[in-house]
């Protein structure tokens, strides 16, 4: 099974990306935390009408931003998510970030807060490829997603897609949607994996609701 | 701020602009200041650049700090040696591109550069007013401009941008008039002085009030007093700088000698650079605006105007998007004063962004070239006129 074709024509560089932004409903808030460059932020206030606000600790990189024409706030995102108003956007984004969280349960519950739903992207830490190295080689794993050394790694959480799972149960919350892809090096392109996702995915994308509204909503 | 004024490096300017006033508020109907002093008649001076457009949706009001005027880009005559205060930043391309938008910059009341202050005439006596000129504060300066805008039949503000004392006019303009501010850049400003700030600004004061030719403010015809202006200029531009900027500027090197001179002679250049910019100062700059200016600075407290204490409250009328600008070395109004009126905008779901500009130069880095901060503010600017003309 394969969304390629499809998603391609999201006109953004990043295929995770492309994901996250067929997700979005048109027209609705986003919050994306670690925004870089606003590659996302621009495409779908362009393509979907979305009102968009980004979060970005690199002064080089808000300033393009802003420059672009986005609202874009320098600072920590642990800090920042904390000064919004209940339910202020529809969706908050978190993507490539969780594995660099010092705090993942506390910033969950903040974004939870801010937000109607959350998506969390991050690099898959059970692939096949590292699963291999660890075995055969006995170092710690590095490959095009995590291509950092131990000691100078930013990524200081190891998640895998299960390990994932088991933390939006533990925290109470509901995933809506989820995704494993599997990219190319450059992570411009890629497929969905539904077969073997915990060993093939590099990515995984979750859409991630508040479980006690969800539940009640059921009752 | 201090004076950096330059000719464009390109050659690029708006060219010829006329210094313009509006008179207003004739007596019987004078103004009635935040401290219920009257004032009257009001004359308030500015300068228009660009052209308004037919729907009169390109307007950008800027506002000056401390020392400034209404002479922000341009040349008075050809023979002018020197443009406007902001001439890097506003002109034909520029970060604030007269091409596209109409440009106001206004002066404040209090001030020595064509506006009514203490050396305006008083109508009761026919003399200056001098220390007999009410108090005015910054809302009472932006109702003036108020009254300007107004009279030149502006009814939407695309952006108020302004730094320092300028800022703070901005954050007072979105506040007070949330319905004609689209939009707003508060640069290197803050909702309200630090203790810090206001010892300096009263150190500064006091130079002026102890020079006995201050004569309680009556010295206009007399002696000025230069000595106790130029000091105070000494200490704004101290606190204008930064321990960085002053150790690339001037370190410890000696002006135009080899040792000590053994004396009180100013014998480091940053003596030298003091001293010289406390007397350039005296010629263009009134003391007791000085003193009326600093003082309404001081009393700057968009929290006690607007929020009940509160800076979350404060912005709960302001309808505009902001940009807030600060910058790494500025310890006159740090960066932490910057987040805490963003924190403040993102509670009540203002749309703001916010960029601590990396510079060296301390408080007087928005006055400096900067790419980036061009860039910055010429696609807020951009984005906030598209947005406009869509509705």
């Amino acid at each position: 099974m394969t969304e390629t074709t499809q998603l391609q024509s999201a006109g953004l560089k990043r295929f995770d990306l492309q994901v996250i932004a067929s997700w979005i409903k048109p027209g609705s808030r986003v919050l994306d935390l670690g925004c870089g460059e606003g590659d996302l932020l621009l495409y779908l206030k362009q393509n979907k009408g979305v009102t968009g606000t980004g979060i970005e600790n690199r002064e080089s990189k808000v300033a393009l931003c802003i420059a672009k024409g986005l609202s874009v706030l320098q600072g920590d995102i642990n800090e920042e998510v904390l000064d919004y108003q209940e339910n202020s956007f529809d969706y908050v984004i978190l993507s490539q970030t969780l594995q660099q969280v010092y705090y993942p349960e506390r910033l969950l519950k903040s974004l939870l807060a801010i937000g109607t739903k959350v998506i969390v992207s991050f690099p898959n830490f059970s692939h096949w490829s590292i699963r291999m190295q660890v075995l055969l080689t006995g170092m710690a794993p590095k490959n095009e997603q995590l291509p950092y050394e131990w000691y100078n790694t930013p990524n200081i959480r190891v998640i895998t897609l299960k390990d994932f799972r088991k933390f939006t149960r533990d925290q109470g919350c509901k995933v809506l949607k989820e995704v494993a892809i599997n990219t190319n090096h450059h992570d411009t392109q890629g497929h969905i994996v539904s077969f073997l996702q915990d060993w093939r995915a590099t990515y995984g994308i979750f859409l991630i609701g508040k479980g006690v509204t969800n539940e009640k909503e059921k009752a | 701020m201090s004076e950096y004024i330059e000719h464009d490096k390109d050659g690029v300017s708006v060219g010829l602009v006329e210094k313009k006033y509006f008179t207003f508020a004739e007596p019987p109907d004078t103004m009635i200041l935040e401290s219920n002093a009257r004032l009257g008649p009001i004359t308030i001076c500015y300068e228009t650049l660009g052209t308004l457009n037919g729907d009169r949706s390109n307007v950008i009001l800027i506002l000056h700090a401390l020392s400034g005027d209404s002479h922000v880009a341009g040349y008075y005559s050809k023979e002018d040696q020197k443009p406007g205060w902001w001439e890097i930043m506003v002109g034909p391309g520029k970060g604030i591109d007269t091409d596209k938008y109409f440009v106001i910059c206004s002066n404040i009341i209090g001030s020595c550069m064509g506006s009514t202050g203490p050396s305006s005439p008083n109508p009761a006596t026919g003399k200056p007013y001098g220390f007999d000129f009410p108090v005015v504060t910054i809302a009472d300066m932006v109702r003036a401009q108020k009254a300007l805008l107004d009279h030149l039949g502006i009814k939407k503000i695309l952006s108020v941008i302004g730094g320092s004392i300028g800022g703070m006019q901005v954050l007072e303009w979105a506040v007070r008039y949330p319905d004609m501010v689209a939009s707003a850049i508060p640069l290197a400003t803050t909702t309200r002085h630090s203790a810090l700030a206001i010892a300096f600004n009263e150190v500064a004061r006091q130079a002026i009030m102890a020079d006995p030719n201050w004569n309680k403010g009556r010295y206009y015809g007399a002696t000025k007093p230069n000595l106790g202006l130029a000091l105070a200029r000494m200490v704004g531009h101290v606190t204008y700088l930064s321990d960085e900027a002053m150790r690339r500027k001037f370190g410890r090197r000696l002006q135009n000698k080899s040792d000590f001179s053994f004396n009180f002679d100013a014998d480091f250049q940053v003596e030298s650079y003091l001293r010289y910019q406390g007397q350039k100062f005296v010629d263009r700059f009134d003391a007791n605006s000085f003193l009326y200016i600093t003082k309404a600075a001081d009393y700057f407290d968009l929290r006690r105007q607007h929020g009940q204490g509160s800076e979350a409250e404060a912005f709960a009328k302001a309808k505009a998007r902001f940009l807030v600008i600060s910058f790494t070395s500025d310890w006159l109004y740090p960066t932490y004063q910057s987040k805490a009126m963003v924190k403040a905008m993102k509670k009540n779901n203002l749309d703001v962004s916010f960029c601590e500009i990396e510079a060296d130069w301390g408080h007087d880095a928005f006055l400096l070239y900067n790419e980036r901060l061009s860039a910055l503010i010429k696609g807020f600017l951009a984005r906030n006129y598209g947005e406009l003309q869509k509705k």
